[in-house]
């Protein structure tokens, strides 16, 4: 089995880590970094659960070996909250009920977050687009859009 | 995941060289999209991969320079969707990238990587062709321009060389005015290829160009040189014959679970009229004030 040493910023703290080549990001957080927010579920792109931000942009790291993020800077939904007080998207998810069980919770606060970071007002159909990524089979889509929505710049709609 | 060795060659050179050296044993990792996918599941088993991401020559930069647009290979698809220079000169690819799978998706999707895969359902296949786009690919031979008409064979392979690698796509600036458009037909946004593809473009000369994907192996370009497709004021019963023999060339396939044959006919003539139509309209409203 080969493996590479890596250099990766993860939620702010620089790591230097050894990683399989086979590995995946999803992997390499997890199991290596104990960072088990983030989610493994179809392991093919298509439920979101495992999306992380990398360099400003989200991803499903599930789909990216752990090596390909040499030298890039990574915010998982451990990175969210800031001295133990969640983060406003945080907090509008519990406030609008948006969390059932919870699975997806991560993956969607990523990809709501990446979007808000790029577009501080967007519309429904905006955050439709920006979340077509994450699945929920809970089914807390509408309360989903009302969190990512209040957190807003536009906020309280 | 099975195991595999991982190489990060800095250029081109060098990966050409990786290339020939593992013959089939290599496979390029651009975006993993689709390769990830398959190292995972085993109907890809290389023995070294060779990521091509950080390669100076397929850097994702989009440029123009004496009438032509290069695309270099690693352009994801989130920055084609978001180029000024793309959705002004070659609208109907830039709607195309846009509509590629995810927002997670399209920030790691590449331009190369989505045509190489040769899915028959590949989204930026049909503007591609329309576009008349040229692949620029580089192998143990140096590099050689193969126009996007013959490169795509069946889904998984094209005419590229095994141990070439596509380094940019150039786009031809179109000389004459150009209204254009992508569409397509997909069981759920987000998650799942298209079940048909379709891109027209119209230009000033009256000459229509429509491309199709997802109903056979390969995508199909046609040509209407009539002048009576990109005519407004021509009445439906006049296309329609034209459009029909443009058609002609569809054969979807039975076994898909994505769609039936029937269906994909079925949308490919609503898909068909209604990518023409919206051309006209685009190229109508493009058009410069009179004096
Ligand atoms: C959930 C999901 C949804 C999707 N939705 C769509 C969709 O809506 N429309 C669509 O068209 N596709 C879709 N795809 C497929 C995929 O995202 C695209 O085909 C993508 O563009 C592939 O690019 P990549 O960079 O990820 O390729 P990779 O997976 O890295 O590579 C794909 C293939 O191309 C080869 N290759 C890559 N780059 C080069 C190069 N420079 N030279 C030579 N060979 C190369 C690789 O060896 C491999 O065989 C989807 C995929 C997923 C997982
Ligand atoms: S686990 Fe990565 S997208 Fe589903
Ligand atoms: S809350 Fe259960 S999957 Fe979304």
């Amino acid at each position: 089995m080969e493996t590479r040493s890596i250099n990766i910023v993860v939620n702010g703290r620089g790591r230097a880590l050894e990683v399989a080549v086979h590995h995946t990001l999803l992997d390499v957080l997890r199991d290596d970094l104990e960072l088990t927010g983030t989610k493994e579920c179809c392991l093919v792109g298509e439920c979101g659960a495992c999306t992380v931000v990398v360099d400003g942009r989200i991803v499903d790291s599930c789909l990216m070996l752990a090596v390909e993020a040499d030298g890039a800077e990574i915010l998982t939904v451990e990175g969210l909250a800031q001295d133990g007080q969640l983060s406003p998207l945080q907090q509008a998810f519990l406030d609008k009920g948006a969390v059932q069980c919870g699975f997806c919770t991560p993956g969607q606060l990523m990809a709501a977050q990446a979007l808000l970071d790029g577009n501080a007002d967007p519309s429904v159909a905006e955050i439709q687009e920006g979340l077509a990524g994450n699945l929920c089979r809970c089914g807390c889509y509408f309360q989903i859009t009302e969190a990512v929505l209040s957190a807003a710049e536009g906020g309280h709609r | 995941m099975q195991t595999f060795a991982y190489e990060r060659p800095a250029t081109l050179a060098e990966a050409v060289a990786l290339l020939e050296a593992h013959g089939p044993d290599a496979r390029v990792l651009a975006g993993g999209t689709d390769l990830v996918i398959r190292l995972r599941d085993g109907s890809a088993r290389p023995r070294v991969v060779i990521d091509v991401k950080r390669i100076a020559e397929l850097s994702p930069t989009i440029r123009e320079h004496e009438g032509i647009v290069t695309i270099g290979a690693t352009t994801v698809m989130t920055d084609l969707a978001d180029s000024k220079l793309v959705r002004r000169l070659f609208e109907a690819l830039a709607e195309a990238a846009a509509v590629v799978g995810s927002v997670q998706i399209r920030n790691r999707a590449t331009l190369a990587g989505n045509i190489c895969n040769a899915s028959p359902a590949a989204d930026t296949a049909p503007p591609l062709l329309v576009y008349g786009a040229v692949v620029v690919a580089t192998g143990p031979q140096g590099t050689r321009r193969i126009p996007i008409s013959e490169f795509f064979v069946r889904s998984g392979v094209t005419t590229l060389e095994r141990s070439e690698l596509v380094v940019a796509v150039e786009l031809p600036v179109p000389t004459s005015r150009t209204g254009a458009a992508h569409l397509r037909r997909t069981r759920r946004r987000g998650h799942d290829l298209a079940s048909v593809t379709v891109c027209c473009s119209v230009d000033a000369n009256g000459v229509t160009r429509l491309s199709y994907g997802s109903v056979g192996p390969r995508p199909v370009l046609t040509v209407d040189e009539t002048g009576v497709l990109a005519d407004p004021t021509a009445a439906d019963a006049a296309k329609a014959p034209i459009l029909e023999r443009m058609f002609a060339d569809a054969s979807p396939s039975k076994r898909s679970m994505r769609a039936s044959p029937e269906y994909r006919l079925a949308m490919l003539r609503v898909l068909g009229s209604r990518a023409v139509r919206t051309a006209i309209e685009r190229l109508a409203s493009d058009a410069p004030v009179e004096e």
